[in-house]
């Protein structure tokens, strides 16, 4: 695979620009793996769009993007993974999810909508420009990354579907097939996996719906081809590989609460005063880091969220 | 084909090739560590897999008994010291890797972590109570105790055991295939020794042959 030089980017994206000169290593190290990823799992006719490494062009810098923060190698990001429908291992996804296809993707819109349909991923690719979104991503599990997302935000989507006065909730299904996922085939989770947001949370500007990373394509074992990603919440609200969203009445079930409804629950933003019900959320281990380091209400992003929850226990509320 | 017996230098030669083998887990840590074959979180990699070498030297140490019963190897019997302190070498291994990798001796926080985790004071429990059996395995401290004290102490070593599977069971997230793994096969190694003692209860009197802690 061509290591291409990335387009010229306007002196507006200088930082941006910078970022890449400087993970340029890691970017070739992607692009190998993403290679033999993609020669593995490559059929032939796949679009160019689809094969693992593939660039995506004409990234925006974003406003919304965090800064200040050291960015996780994409060597760590795409083989520490919790992404059970490819095995419970955190080298289980990268080891596995060669073997889930990428296209045809479609993403189906339903429920309380004015103008329910169904999006071909390349659509969704051209949907809104493609910006780079860098976040803090915390797991529930006490580890955090910072990760250079692609995507634009959520209601982008939202605004062109139209959702009714009934639309409260929004619900993320994501693939289960225990063909490409042999994860799947045992009864660990409640299959498919659910997520779900209030609409209020959807629309926030820092959700986005997200194609790419590192100025890439999703690789598979990161939620390939599309996902969601909500920065001030526990990693896995951020449903991977969606196929279907729902827009809602009543708040939907989500897999996690379903699994553990005293440990997980429907809101779970990251919150050091609560802790989880067998280990403390106070602190967490920055992967790449070697001390752990105070875990901050809302991930950090409370001057941009904390609106959302005024008046609510969030001890109640988990 | 083994015999029951062996020879004093076969058994000396089987306790170092042992002793050599028992290291292994640990060597490659160490090669991993070197390697950057740690993963992303290689703090987290070495807990995990100390702890899992704890319980696995726990389980083989308990497998002594039953197999010399099953074979007639008594020479097994020689073996089950360095075995057992192994499960401590490594509970000490990850024991320190928590104190000082993950919490990097913030006492305070650890003390409320033993109290109000449960997995974290069944597994701190469990390591307190294999300090004294690590303490008396000598041949001096046998003699001390005595046989039949010296026995009934270790057999502390059931509820260790237990303990430790409970620490690994209640900090899985999800997927307790491997700590269910885990209970079972200590279930099986302590009901082979119920039926073994319900069996002795009902077999007419022997003279006991040199038999010590069985």
């Amino acid at each position: 695979m061509l290591i291409k030089r990335p387009n010229p980017v306007p002196p507006s994206d200088i930082t941006a620009r910078g970022v890449y000169w400087n993970r340029r290593d890691f970017m070739r190290t992607g692009a190998v793996l993403g290679a033999a990823a993609g020669l593995a799992a490559a059929g032939i006719g796949i679009p160019r769009a689809a094969r693992a490494g593939t660039k995506l062009s004409d990234l925006r810098h974003s406003a919304l993007s965090t800064t200040g923060e050291e960015l996780t190698p994409l060597k760590d990001v795409t083989t520490y993974n919790n992404y059970y429908e490819f095995g419970t291992g955190k080298d289980d996804p990268s080891e596995n999810a060669h073997k889930l296809r990428v296209r045809p993707w479609s993403v189906a819109i339903e429920g309380e909508v004015a103008k329910p349909r169904v999006y071909d991923v390349d659509e969704l690719l051209k949907l809104a420009p493609l910006e780079e979104r860098v976040y803090r991503m915390r797991c529930v599990e006490g580890w955090s990354m910072v990760i250079p997302w692609v995507g634009y935000s959520f209601s982008e989507l939202v605004k062109r579907v139209q959702p009714t006065s009934k639309a409260k909730y929004v619900q993320f299904i994501s693939l289960a097939d225990p063909a490409q996922m042999p994860g799947v085939k045992l009864p660990v989770l409640d299959w498919p996996y659910s997520e779900g947001l209030r609409m209020d949370e959807a629309m926030h500007p820092l959700t986005i719906l997200c194609l790419g990373l590192y100025g890439e394509v999703l690789p598979n074992q990161d939620g390939a081809p599309v996902r969601v990603v909500i920065p001030w919440k526990y990693g896995f609200k951020s449903g991977k590989s969606i196929v279907k969203i729902r827009f809602v009445e009543t708040e939907p079930k989500t897999t996690w609460a379903l699994a553990n409804p005293r440990e997980y629950g429907f809101y779970s933003n990251v919150n050091p005063q609560v802790d989880h019900p067998r280990w403390s959320q106070a602190r967490e281990r920055r992967i790449g880091e070697f001390s752990k380091r105070a875990t901050l209400m809302f991930n950090g992003y409370g001057d941009q969220v904390a609106s959302l929850y005024a008046g609510m226990d969030l001890r109640k509320y988990y | 084909m083994p015999s029951t017996q062996l020879k004093p230098n076969q058994v000396q030669w089987l306790k170092a090739a042992l002793f050599v083998l028992c290291l292994v887990p640990l060597g490659r840590l160490v090669w991993l560590g070197t390697h950057h074959g740690l993963g992303a979180n290689p703090i987290e990699y070495i807990t995990h897999s100390t702890g899992w070498w704890t319980l696995t030297f726990l389980l083989i140490t308990l497998s002594v008994t039953p197999l010399r019963r099953l074979t007639g190897w008594n020479w097994l019997l020689r073996l089950r010291r360095m075995l057992g302190l192994f499960a401590f070498f490594y509970v000490c291994l990850h024991f320190v890797t928590y104190i000082w990798l993950d919490q990097f001796f913030d006492w305070h926080s650890m003390v409320k972590d033993i109290a109000k985790r449960p997995f974290i004071t069944v597994g701190f429990t469990a390591f307190l109570l294999l300090i004294p059996l690590a303490a008396t395995s000598t041949n001096r401290m046998v003699k001390r105790l005595g046989a039949r004290r010296w026995q009934r102490l270790h057999r502390m070593v059931y509820i260790i055991a237990t303990l430790g599977v409970l620490h690994f069971w209640w900090l899985v997230k999800k997927d307790i295939r491997e700590p269910l793994l885990f209970g079972a096969l200590l279930g099986l190694l302590l009901l082979v020794r119920l039926i073994y003692r319900m069996r002795k209860a009902d077999a007419p009197a022997r003279p006991a042959v040199g038999s010590q802690a069985a």
